[in-house]
């Protein structure tokens, strides 16, 4: 049989990939440009006896997510910068209590109101630093709607597995765009659930490390007993101020994620290997800059493209390695430089890094990334 | 034979951290007692809380508790309930929490009517913090905000919970602990938002400050102003002056949420 062939918007691939995975339950608050999520998932869910709510706010939102994923199911919410400020107070929430949870976020201009139809980059860093304390964070930027549904699925698969927030930032652009997109059959994709306790309730520990960095996680209502709080916690769930617990605790938490890099982390090298100037960019601005390498390459430039598609955790290894045989790194960004300064904290100074920065609502062409590639010496 | 409270508390999580006084142990007792006269499944109930004194509640309860962030319990408990309908699930907070940063989560949980029982225990003041001026503190009060006595009008919960939908409102004391239970026993038993206010006190933060000389001049305070609602209907204008009525507020039928939401599930299963 043919597969399933749409043309879809990004958005649209959102929401239909988080119901691939398995997805049961969104709330959420309408903001431009990512209203199309929370739409199809309204339509959709009902279908297949998933729950849909609009909260209050986005606080509200993110709140009644992390109660429902608390009740064993997946759970959804969509937003863009303004909302994802304010869902930044439950998304630590669900970090420290390990609360398995996505977050679609499409980027427009910002900070405050900003540019709400605009085409932007500038929330990556809020995706890692826009809660407050030490705390995992894994963001993902799709740069295609085929793509944005694959790494939906990823998302939640990541958010099961390591019970964590998952963030997905497709830019305005790769959201609103409408492409082919080829739907994967049912069991094609890899749909991972959370892991059950296998200890009876009385022996239940909702943060029981003997289980390893992960622990089971059991659904309210399903016989488990359990205490969830925002506070620094103990294996059992309850609060405490000990130092060497309070140490270690954390210091799990945000190993969940640094120790399984190798599994989180994804990228594409394009013509990397011979490559003497490489334009690492995401997103919208990745299909710039692989147009723009090219280009380059019929003019006899060795250009190679290096594509994030987790921007968090951050290929730091990989970037360190090809440092040390380009003669440059070139980081075109809809943003003043946020993924450039991270390159550039990353390759000890072995090559010059070259920012091509916008924040004025309008995409990189490849002409400004051509143009930048002759002043790699 | 005196009630058996151990049967709800979780086991090794007591003492609690409350003072010597404090009006949210009373609370505690009362919801334990609702819980037991109604066969409560520990497993299949859950506690939910924002931040706060009062807010501390449902760690020394053996059932799913969820101590969420502050202002937010009714938001986090709506995403439970909607999650698993079959669930019981009771949201128990303080005054500031429900009614300052939570006062949107807690207007539209009241707005959908969505089946749960919210329990504000009311001292009037931010407790945890300190002593500083919440919503509900009285205008003329001190606290360690408002040093010169407190400038703002304070929100009436009841009249609150009952403009913006709840279809069940109630309000107690601490001083009247024989009745708490009642009140939430049949809130929890009403189908649709419900909340039970109790008026409770913190001696340490809002009595000191306020020429309250014990706890028990802040309980007899409360034994006076309190007045039950059958009682009021006697009553002239002028005898309700300075009083606050206590019991069964309203009472109301109207959809429920979660049942809405699984006509929507119909419709949606229909259309396809
Ligand atoms: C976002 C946020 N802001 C402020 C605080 C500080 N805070 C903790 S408890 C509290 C007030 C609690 O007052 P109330 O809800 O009346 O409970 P009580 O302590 O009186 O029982 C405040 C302001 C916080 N924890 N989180
Ligand atoms: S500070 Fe006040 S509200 Fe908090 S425990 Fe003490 S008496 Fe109770
Ligand atoms: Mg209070």
């Amino acid at each position: 049989m043919a597969k399933k062939v749409a043309f879809l918007q990004g958005n649209e691939a959102a929401a239909h990939g988080a119901l691939y995975a398995g997805c049961r339950f969104f709330a959420g608050y309408p903001i431009t440009p990512s209203t199309e999520v929370a739409e199809v998932m309204s339509a959709e869910l009902p279908k297949v006896g998933g729950k849909f709510i609009q909260m209050e706010d986005e606080i509200g939102a993110m709140a009644a997510l992390i109660g429902a994923s608390l009740t064993g199911v997946k759970v959804l919410t969509s937003t863009s910068g303004p909302g994802l400020s304010l869902k930044q107070e439950n998304i630590g929430y669900a970090c420290i209590t390990e609360v398995p949870s996505v977050i679609v976020n499409v980027m427009r201009g910002g900070p405050s109101t900003g540019m709400p139809t605009g085409p932007s980059q500038s929330d990556v860093m809020c995706a890692k630093w826009g809660t407050h304390g030490d705390h995992p964070a894994i963001c993902l930027v799709p740069a295609s709607v085929q793509e944005i549904f694959e790494e939906t699925v990823r998302a939640f698969n990541l958010a099961e597995k390591y019970r964590t927030p998952v963030m997905i930032m497709p830019d305005e652009i790769v959201a609103h765009m409408r492409e082919r997109i080829v739907f994967p059959e049912p069991g094609e994709l890899e749909v991972v659930d959370r892991t059950a306790p296998s200890v009876p309730p009385e022996k239940y520990k909702p943060y029981d490390t003997s289980f390893g960095d992960v622990p089971p996680l059991a659904a309210f209502g399903s016989g488990y007993k359990f205490h969830v709080t925002g506070l620094n916690k103990m294996q059992d769930g309850f609060p405490t101020t000990k130092a060497e617990i309070v140490q270690a605790e954390e210091e799990r938490q945000v190993r969940k994620v640094e120790a399984n890099k190798a599994d989180i982390m994804k990228w594409e090298e394009y013509l990397c290997d011979d490559a003497e100037v490489i334009v690492v960019a995401y997103g919208s601005t990745s299909r710039s800059a692989r147009f723009a390498v090219n280009e380059a390459r019929k003019n006899g430039i060795k250009a190679g493209l290096f594509r994030l598609i987790t921007f968090w955790p951050f290929p730091e290894e990989r970037l360190l390695e090809l440092s040390k045989k380009v003669k440059g790194f070139i980081t075109p960004e809809m943003n003043l430089g946020m993924c450039t300064g991270v390159v550039k904290g990353c390759i000890e100074g072995n090559a010059p890094v070259l920012g091509i920065f916008r924040v004025d609502g309008e995409p990189i062409n490849p002409g400004q990334i051509l143009d930048k590639m002759k002043e790699v010496k | 034979m005196a009630f058996d409270y151990d049967k709800y508390i979780r086991p090794g999580k007591l003492p609690h951290i409350w003072c010597p006084g404090c009006g949210h142990g009373i609370v505690m007792k009362g919801l334990i007692r609702a819980m037991d006269s109604l066969n409560l499944k520990k497993e299949e109930t859950a506690i939910v809380s924002g931040i706060g004194c009062a807010s501390r509640l449902p760690g020394y309860l053996d059932c799913c508790t969820l101590h969420t962030a502050h202002g937010r319990a009714a938001a986090f408990a709506t995403g439970v309930k909607m999650a698993k309908p079959e669930m019981n699930v009771i949201l128990v907070g303080g005054d500031g929490d429900g009614t300052a940063i939570g006062g949107n989560h807690f207007i539209h949980a009241c707005r959908r009517n969505i089946n749960m029982t919210y329990i504000i225990m009311n001292n009037y003041i931010y407790g945890m913090t300190g002593g500083q001026f919440s919503p509900c503190t009285p205008t003329g009060a001190k606290a360690s905000t408002t040093p010169y006595g407190n400038p703002d009008p304070g929100f009436d919960i009841a009249k609150l919970a009952i403009g913006a939908g709840a279809s069940f409102v109630a309000r107690g004391t601490a001083y009247h602990a024989a009745q708490i239970d009642k009140l939430i026993a049949e809130a929890i038993q009403h189908k649709g938002f419900s909340v039970v206010e109790i008026l409770d006190d913190c001696p340490t933060t809002y009595g000191r400050r306020n020429k309250y000389r014990s706890v028990v001049e802040m309980m007899n305070r409360l034994k006076e102003v309190a007045v039950p609602v059958k009682a009021a209907e006697k009553m002239t204008a002028e005898q309700l002056e300075g009083k606050i009525l206590t019991g069964v507020l309203h009472k109301v039928e109207k959809p429920e949420y979660c049942e809405e939401y699984a006509k929507v599930l119909q419709r949606a299963q229909a259309a396809k």
